[in-house]
C-alpha cells in the first residue's frame, strides 16, 4: 500500500481536473430563471405595428406559445432571426415578440427588411415587462404553456440544437 | 545661492495658493447635485449594493452603468419612494431574476456548500497540518538532515521541523 502514496498527488489532479473541465462547461452567463413553472407575469401591451391593439397575458391563455424577446439594436438577435423565421413557417406554435427597449418605428423597419417571424409583437419601450419577465440580455426566449406557466427559458440566440432538442420536444409534450 | 533659494521657495508658495484657489473654484463650478432627496437616494444606494447587476455580473446594481442597471435602481428608487420595505424590494428582485442577484444569497439546501465549503476546506487543512506535524515529532533525529548553516550542531536543537 505504501508504495502506492506517490499516486495520491495524481490522483488529486484527476479529480482537480474533473472539476475545471466541469467548469469549463458551465456558462455563468445562464442564470436560472425562478419563472420557470410559475405562471407568466402579468403583462398588457400595445401591438409594435399597432399602438392602439392592446394585448394581455389573459388573451393568451389556452394555447402554447412562444415568447421571443428581441430589439433592433440586438446585435445576437439578428444572428438568430433567420432560424426563428423558418422555426415560424413550421407552424407549430404561436410565436410573439417582445420588442424590448426599442423604438417603434426601428423595431418595425427591421421586421420589414428582415422578415417577420411574429404573429405579434408587443411593444415594451420602457422594458418593464421585460423586467417582469427577469429579461437580463436580449434575445431571450420563453416557452408558455396554456395555463400560462412557463415552461422554459433560453438566454441568448437560439440554435438549431436548442430548437430540435428542448423547444421542439417541449411544444410536442405540451400539445398532446 | 539663498536667495535664489528664498525665490524658488516662493514660487511653490505661490503656486500652491494657485492650486488651492483653481481647486476651490472648480468645486464651486460643479453642478448641484441632481437629487431632490437625499435620504432616499442613500437607501437606494443601501439596498442596491446588495443586489448584482446581471449584465455585467461582478457589479452590483449601484455600480453599474448598464443599462438594465439603471431601470433597476430606477424601479428600486420608485418602490423605495412608495414606501416598500427593503424586504420587498429583495423579494421583488429575486422573484424575477433569482438568488443570483443577491450578493448574501439566503442559506439552503443549494447553497450550503457555498455557504460551508470555504470552512469545511479550512478544517480539513487544519487536519492534515495537524496529523503531519504530529508523524514528524514522532520521528528521531536520525530521519531528518543536518542543517548545514551550522555545521556539527545538533539538529535536535532546532526542533523536528527544521
Amino acid at each position: 500500500m505504501k508504495s502506492l502514496k506517490f499516486l495520491i498527488p495524481l490522483a488529486l489532479f484527476g479529480v482537480l481536473a474533473l472539476f475545471l473541465a466541469a467548469g469549463l462547461k458551465l456558462d455563468p452567463r445562464e442564470v436560472p430563471s425562478p419563472l420557470i413553472g410559475k405562471p407568466a407575469p402579468a403583462f398588457k401591451l400595445t401591438r409594435l405595428d399597432d399602438p392602439a391593439a392592446l394585448i394581455s397575458r389573459d388573451d393568451m391563455l389556452g394555447k402554447v406559445w412562444i415568447l421571443n424577446v428581441w430589439a433592433s439594436w440586438c446585435v445576437a438577435c439578428r444572428e438568430e432571426h433567420p432560424l426563428l423565421v423558418q422555426f415560424a413557417k413550421r407552424k407549430l406554435v404561436p410565436i410573439y415578440g417582445l420588442n424590448y427597449k426599442d423604438v417603434r418605428a426601428d423595431g418595425t423597419a427591421w421586421l420589414a427588411r428582415l422578415g417577420n417571424p411574429y404573429d405579434a409583437s408587443l411593444f415594451d419601450g420602457d422594458g418593464r415587462v421585460g423586467i417582469d419577465f427577469g429579461v437580463y440580455g436580449v434575445p431571450e426566449t420563453f416557452v408558455i404553456d396554456g395555463k400560462g406557466v412557463v415552461r422554459l427559458k433560453h438566454i441568448g440566440p437560439l440554435t438549431p440544437e436548442v430548437i430540435r432538442d428542448r423547444i421542439e420536444p417541449l411544444i410536442k409534450s405540451l400539445n398532446t | 545661492m539663498p536667495s535664489y533659494r528664498f525665490a524658488s521657495l516662493r514660487t511653490v508658495w505661490l503656486l500652491c495658493a494657485f492650486l488651492l484657489v483653481g481647486t476651490g473654484a472648480a468645486r464651486a463650478g460643479e453642478a448641484a447635485p441632481a437629487v431632490e432627496d437625499p435620504a432616499l437616494e442613500a437607501r437606494l444606494v443601501e439596498v442596491t449594493a446588495e443586489l448584482r447587476c446581471l449584465v455585467c455580473q461582478n457589479q452590483t446594481i449601484a455600480d453599474s452603468h448598464a443599462d438594465l442597471a439603471v431601470d433597476l435602481r430606477n424601479q428600486v428608487r420608485e418602490m423605495l419612494r412608495r414606501g416598500d420595505s427593503r424586504e420587498q424590494i429583495i423579494e421583488y428582485m429575486t422573484a424575477r431574476y433569482g438568488d443570483f442577484v443577491l450578493y448574501r444569497p439566503p442559506l439552503k439546501e443549494s447553497t450550503a456548500l457555498l455557504w460551508f465549503g470555504p470552512a469545511v476546506l479550512m478544517l480539513g487543512g487544519l487536519v492534515v497540518l495537524v496529523v503531519v506535524l504530529r508523524r514528524r515529532a514522532k520521528l528521531p533525529d536520525e530521519s531528518f538532515e543536518a542543517d548545514d548553516d551550522a555545521p556539527g550542531q545538533n539538529p535536535a536543537a532546532d526542533g523536528p521541523t527544521s
